[in-house]
């Protein structure tokens, strides 16, 4: 492999580094954050976003989702829609519900 | 190495250092048109036997309480005492004849089968993306398969929930039925998994040059988009499966209510489960499930009818989108199954809704494949006669679908009879007979030797016939209000009374329909060895499969085609030839 | 007979068919723990009660199990650097070292199981404890799968890398790619069961 491609390797090298700090940053947070027991909704999106931060830079630095190719973006957005569905629909049919549920 | 079916003597001999074995050859082969033939033979066998639950079934309900004929002396006394099916029994052969023709029939025949076989042929690939994922996905199926028929064997027999397996009926049922049910399942749904990652990475990545996507088949596109369903809807169930299992297995509580009563006594759960998600879970596959069962149908049906009017399809752009339109709407509608459960009428209204939209896509490929038959040199071929069959059946599988996708007037046909019409429409006469007129259509392909057309066109006729015989009574018994799963075929209902008599034209047509089938076997086995030799481009026509010999080689091609045109060129006007070829160059 | 696109990629996609296949796959992945994580926000939200992680688990050993699982994706994906930069020696060692990792994950959820069944806390005692046990279950039978590859490419495997280092490397990425979804999996379950 070429010298620039070594060069290439390293830049990716600091960046796994990097995103291993961050990780183990938010999860210090995340587990800090559960010990003050904070109302529910707001304890539930605060470990939401903290998680979906942690799985984005996951995803994006060591999967290589970052510079990866429309095809896989196209397949991704179209199974977000369908999990967005699954979650969330099945829940707004029971809160809808009427009687006993 | 030597080409699966009919291949000639000199070739094998010339590969007889490279020559796989008998087990790795008809067993294990990695070829996707030996997979491609597995799965269709299991896949009519299971057609067949499930075929068969039902002619049993349709006795009990045409004569309840009688002594079923010439078979009742085989079932066991713990299924028919005296040859008299008790309701057990009944509900086992109505929850597994659901079960056979959906997951062990029509969708390994349609995927597995008409799939496997032509798609890497009209993509000009040597074979499928991942061959060895290929054999494990058919082992996985046939696995699948045996475990859900071995349960008829087992203490308690097979699985009696319906094919729906509703909780928490299903959870509480006696015996190991449901149990086997369920993991037969996981090992159906692996294979469709594994499959559907296949197939999506041969239509990507291994068109041939030259193939655009606008110049692929539509079979092609139909079985892109089925593949997609199947690999997104999919999951949710097998997860569905899994909480299923450990509620009957392990006493967990996912779908078993608190204060749930069974004969008299409570049952001994923690409770707090909801039999609601369930539904929300199968119903989130099963729902995109039905578009997996038609779309495949359809792709056929496009080929047949663009080779048999001589012409292009008429608006394959628009088809092409709708399919991929309908794909993606498939997984917004699933709780139009669920609109009796008490959701709250703004869900109600959004499924309704979505289900409305979602007929747009059907009827414009619908139309469109009735508009490509206008101004077309139509020949009435056996493969033909299924397809334009097809056309106005499924028009009415779909028109009758119509008031069920409306929340208000599905209230009084949910559960009865019109239900199992409609949806009977659109698989029965709707996609069998697509798949039949594949079967007379690429037949030539797979064995180099065409049907016998005498047999092929008695088995249409006397399918067509018997099989509305079957199917039109329902509606109006549903809409008289019989209810769906009734042992004793209504009897009990007053206010059935009038409609009863129906379950013996049902029940005369379907055994009817089951004498025609005999033609179609006794054609297709015979066949194989005793038709009309084929081996070339027996129907004159474009598409890439037919652009090597019959059946294809190991490999497919001799070396890869390149595309040069769409794949409909036929009648081209200003052209002296009737059709041109997808991998024949433009003129110099 | 050869397939095209093992190896080199597709002009037009950029993909190879592996790569393609495992992204096909992680959505269906995606779908399935989507389900169940759907099962189980329908389940609590419909509950009379429903008690809060941190009070039926043991947060001590989840946080230290997510601190061995993420970093058995690091070096996991070092593995794969290595590979890329021609360095196989390295590489091995990364890829052992994730493998060590994931088994050590695993003997702690063993660990924390047989407290719970000793506790007479079995699946069938809670809404909670079913859900908990099912999901954390599932996602253990995806990291012995993950095991059981990456001890492959790491051990029998490995001999690829002399015959055709590239069609090795990708393997390897790939495995990868799976590795990171298990892992991404265990970040949002983590919290969900553990610390709500």
């Amino acid at each position: 492999m070429s010298g620039s491609g070594h060069d290439h390797m390293r830049h990716h090298l600091k960046a796994y580094v990097g995103v291993f700090v961050a990780l183990m940053a938010c999860t210090v947070i995340t587990v800090g954050v559960s010990y003050v027991h904070l109302a529910a909704s707001l304890a539930v999106t605060v470990a939401m976003i903290v998680a979906t931060v942690k799985g984005s830079l996951v995803a994006a630095y060591f999967m290589h989702l970052k510079s990866e190719q429309p095809a896989i973006y196209w397949i991704l957005a179209l199974t977000a829609v369908f999990w967005v569905l699954v979650m969330f629909l099945p829940l707004l049919a029971y809160l809808g519900s009427t009687g006993v549920r | 190495m030597a080409s699966p079916g009919t291949a000639p003597a000199a070739a094998a001999h010339h590969h007889r250092d490279d020559e796989p074995g008998f087990l790795r050859k008809y067993f294990f082969s990695l070829d996707h048109k030996w997979i491609g033939i597995q799965y269709t033979v299991t896949s009519l066998v299971f057609l067949l036997l499930g075929f068969t639950l039902m002619m049993i079934m349709r006795w009990q309900l045409a004569y309840p309480g009688q002594p079923v004929p010439l078979i009742g002396g085989l079932l066991s006394a713990a299924n028919a005492p005296g040859g008299i099916m008790l309701p057990e029994f009944y509900n086992q052969l109505g929850a597994m004849h659901g079960t056979i023709m959906v997951f062990l029939g029509v969708v390994p025949l349609s995927v597995g089968g008409f799939g496997n076989f032509v798609v890497p042929l009209q993509v000009g690939a040597p074979d499928m993306a991942f061959p060895r994922l290929n054999m494990m996905s058919y082992w996985a199926y046939f696995a699948g398969g045996v475990i859900m028929l071995t349960s008829f064997f087992i203490p308690g027999g097979a699985a009696n929930s319906g094919w729906t397996s509703y909780a928490p009926l299903s959870v509480i049922a006696v015996g190991g039925g449901q149990t086997f049910w369920l993991v037969g399942m996981i090992f159906l749904i692996t294979s469709s998994l594994l499959g559907s990652v296949n197939f999506i990475v041969t239509i990507v990545q291994l068109r041939a040059p030259g193939l655009t996507w606008m110049r692929l088949p539509f079979f092609v596109w139909a079985q892109l988009v089925t593949s997609f369903l199947l690999l997104l809807a999919f999951p949710p169930l097998e997860a569905a499966g899994v909480l299923q299992l450990m509620d009957r297995v392990a006493g967990t509580s996912f779908f078993m209510p608190s204060g749930l009563v069974v004969g008299n006594r409570p049952v001994a759960v923690s409770g707090g489960g909801s039999p609601i998600l369930w539904q929300h879970l199968f119903w989130f596959l099963a729902h995109p499930e039905v578009y997996v069962l038609i779309l495949p149908a359809l792709g056929i049906v496009a080929e047949v009818v663009a080779n048999n009017t001589r012409k292009p399809l008429w608006g394959y752009k628009p088809m092409v989108y709708s399919a991929i339109f309908l794909g993606f709407m498939s997984f917004l509608v699933w709780a139009h199954h669920m609109f009796l459960t008490g959701m709250g009428t703004t869900i109600s209204a959004f499924f309704q809704t979505t289900t409305m939209i979602i007929s747009i896509p059907s009827v414009i490929i619908l139309s469109s494949l009735f508009l490509s038959l206008y101004g077309g040199a139509i020949r009435y071929t056996t493969p033909m006669l299924f397809a334009l069959a097809f056309l106005p059946m499924f028009g009415i599988g779909g028109l009758t679908g119509l008031p069920l996708g409306l929340a208000s007037s599905d209230i009084p046909l949910h559960d009865t009879y019109y239900v199992i019409g409609h949806f009977h429409y659109v698989v029965a006469p709707g996609t069998i007979f697509a798949l039949f007129a594949g079967i007379y259509f690429w037949f030539p392909k797979a064995t180099g030797r065409r049907m016998n057309d005498l047999l092929g066109k008695i088995h249409f006729w006397g399918s067509f016939i018997t099989i509305n015989g079957v199917f039109m009574p329902m509606f109006i018994q549903g809409l008289a209000g019989m209810n769906r799963r009734l042992y004793d075929g209504g009897m009990t209902y007053a206010g059935l009374a009038d409609v009863l008599r129906w379950n013996t034209v049902i029940a005369y047509s379907a055994w009817a329909l089951g004498f025609f089938q005999i033609f179609f076997i006794i054609n297709f086995f015979w066949s194989i060895r005793g038709g009309r030799a084929a081996t070339g481009n027996v129907w004159s026509a474009t598409t890439l499969e037919w652009a090597t010999p019959s059946p294809p080689p190991h490999g497919n091609f001799a070396a890869l085609p390149t595309v040069y045109r769409g794949p409909y060129e036929y009648s081209v006007p200003g052209s002296d030839v009737d059709f041109v070829p997808q991998n024949q160059p433009a003129e110099a | 007979m050869q397939i095209p696109y093992t190896v080199e990629v597709r002009p037009d996609t950029g993909l190879s068919n592996a790569k393609l296949g495992i992204w096909l796959f992680l959505a269906s992945e995606v779908m399935l723990f989507g389900a169940l994580f759907s099962s189980y926000v329908l389940l609590r939200v419909s509950a009379p009660q429903w008690p809060h992680g941190y009070e039926e688990l043991s947060v001590p050993l989840a946080t230290f199990n997510t601190i061995i699982l993420i970093s058995s994706s690091v070096t996991m994906v070092m593995s794969w650097a290595q590979l890329k930069l021609k360095r196989p020696v390295p590489a091995r060692m990364y890829l052992w070292s994730t493998v060590a990792l994931a088994l050590l994950f695993l003997v702690v959820k063993l660990y924390e199981y047989s407290h719970h069944f000793a506790l007479g806390e079995y699946p069938r005692a809670s809404t909670f404890l079913a859900i908990y046990f099912t999901l954390t279950g599932l996602h253990g039978l995806h990291v012995i799968g993950g095991i059981a590859v990456n001890g492959y490419l790491a051990g029998p495997g490995a001999a690829m890398w002399r015959s055709d280092p590239e069609r090795y490397t990708n393997r390897v990425e790939v495995a990868g790619l799976y590795w990171h979804f298990v892992d991404l999996v265990w970040i949002f379950l983590f919290p969900a069961l553990y610390l709500l």
